[in-house]
């Protein structure tokens, strides 16, 4: 299979990063150093291509109704211009993806997904959505960036001036608050620009046409730069979002995984009517699900725990690893698991099978991390 | 650009070996590092353990990944460093010297030979 390049390859090239495979993408994995760009993140700032995530307009009169039975969280809570986390399950409550949703005005939607699950996603709401609402995926047209970090907004309002058109109508994007989005216009473009991110820092996420993406990245990196901003890649995305418990599709999702499960129940909004997985959700809450995802921190000196690791209680094997990793800014391993109920309450100890040994663990409350 | 010394021997794998009559001292070369990068973990093997070139004998973890280090010769493990355990990061900052592995005592000499010269290791890695 050949791999997709996002508009930023050649920039990623201009800068030195290391390029690898990730969900059918050539992505940088770093530009310096994991360790370097994700301090550089909860420090100052960091800016990181997100072109390969997906966008799928969804409008009409019916939009609302569709998303509210195809998504778990209630899109009617959502005022023009603000966001939502939210999952698409399918009938047994698995999860087919995680995304974000944003409301536009009172019938445009825009959803951003995974960058692996465009395909799937998008037969998905086609099939489930059978002409009650306009689906436009654009997935391929645009681009993306995040940046993020406390000293994004000091230089945000510098680099893309000007008022929003649409959406959350903020005089300057600084304005925004978290999970809202605004239509600004760059260079004569329609770009979008949303507070949110997957850091758990302060930061925001600018769609722009893929031929305009690099001039924001450019624009970016040059009014960041007095404010400690670096390009970071897709290692540091990672431990950043391991050390605050961010799911991962493909690590703590899947969709024989229920939001339940994954402790992302919040986001299910079982009063709101029916929707897809409803059932099976209910039922899970009221009884209880039969694994829990935990997050632990490894509590002696030991090699990092990675996915696919057993976990063990009482020396015997009782769940797996879905993400690990030495956390840049504990300095310990860290990660995040599956285990049944009865050893997911925090303080629980654990030994995670590294090389045919145990090395020993503790479950501690989400997130591992926090400012 | 990497830093190859002109006085070791190298590995296709990426380790240097550098020989002091019947004893080698094993670590990874500067390109291993840098493409590594923040080395954070390193598992080394038991002092007395016998292996075999080739074989796998320790383990460097970096904040993405866990690489294998591979013996290059065949023999006795006689001494390990304790240094490179307790800071890691000597493997990035001090390859060839400080953030050295193991050292091994020879049992089959004549493997030296099969070892890669500093200028074939840097015609592999691109140099």
């Amino acid at each position: 299979m050949t791999l997709q390049r996002t508009p930023l390859y050649a920039a990623h090239q201009k800068l030195g990063g290391k390029l690898i495979e990730f969900g059918g993408w050539e992505m940088p994995v770093q530009y310096t150093s994991i360790t370097d760009e994700h301090l550089a993140v909860r420090s100052a700032a960091g800016i990181f291509d997100i072109s390969h995530m997906g966008e799928v307009f969804v409008g009409g009169p019916g939009a609302e109704a569709f998303l509210n039975r195809t998504l778990t969280n209630d899109v009617r809570k959502l005022a023009p211009g603000q966001g939502q986390y939210t999952l698409m399950c399918n009938a047994r409550g698995g999860v087919v993806d995680d995304l974000y949703a944003y409301r536009m005005n009172a019938t445009d939607f825009l959803l951003i997904i995974n960058a692996s699950r465009i395909a799937p996603d998008v037969a998905w709401l086609e099939a489930a959505n059978a002409g009650a609402a306009e689906l436009r995926d654009l997935s391929g047209q645009l681009g993306a960036v995040a940046i993020q970090g406390p000293n994004v907004a000091k230089f945000i309002d510098t680099a893309l001036p000007g008022s929003a058109c649409a959406g959350r109508e903020v005089a300057k994007i600084s304005d925004l608050k978290k999970n809202e989005i605004g239509v600004f216009v760059f260079d004569y473009a329609t770009i979008y620009v949303g507070r949110t991110g997957y850091t758990g820092e302060d930061g925001f996420e600018v769609i722009a046409p893929a031929e305009k993406i690099e001039a924001v990245w450019n624009r970016l990196l040059a009014a960041g730069q007095p404010f400690g901003l670096k390009p970071a890649g897709l290692g540091a995305r990672d431990t950043l979002r391991t050390e605050v418990c961010y799911p991962l599709y493909g690590h703590e999702l899947d969709e024989e995984t229920t939001p339940i499960e994954a402790g992302v129940g919040f986001f299910v909004a079982l009063d709101k009517g029916e929707f897809t997985g409803r059932s099976v959700l209910a039922e899970q809450k009221a009884t209880g699900p039969k694994k829990r995802l935990v997050a632990f921190k490894m509590t002696e000196k030991s090699a990092p725990p990675r996915p696919h690791y057993p976990i063990h209680v009482h020396g015997q094997a009782v769940g797996q690893v879905v993400s690990g990793t030495q956390s840049p800014s504990l300095g310990l391993g860290i990660g995040m698991g599956y285990v049944p109920p009865e050893f997911a309450q925090p303080d629980t100890r654990l030994g995670i099978e590294i090389r045919g040994k145990l090395a020993p663990a503790v479950v501690v409350k989400k997130p591992i991390y926090k400012r | 650009m990497s830093n190859v010394p002109s006085d070791l021997k190298y590995t296709k794998s990426h380790e240097w070996v550098r020989v002091a009559g019947d004893v080698a001292t094993v670590g990874i070369t500067d390109h291993a590092q840098h493409e590594l990068t923040d080395v954070v973990f390193v598992e080394l093997p038991a002092v007395g353990r016998v292996v075999k070139a080739g074989e796998a004998a320790a383990v460097v973890e970096s904040v993405k990944t866990a690489s294998d280090i591979y013996a290059p010769v065949s023999g006795e493990v006689l001494e390990i460093n304790p240094q490179v355990v307790d800071q890691p990061a000597l493997v990035n900052t001090d390859p060839h010297a400080a953030g050295w592995f193991f050292k091994i005592k020879l049992s089959a000499p004549a493997e030296l030979a099969g070892l890669l010269s500093p200028a074939d290791y840097l015609q592999q890695i691109g140099g």
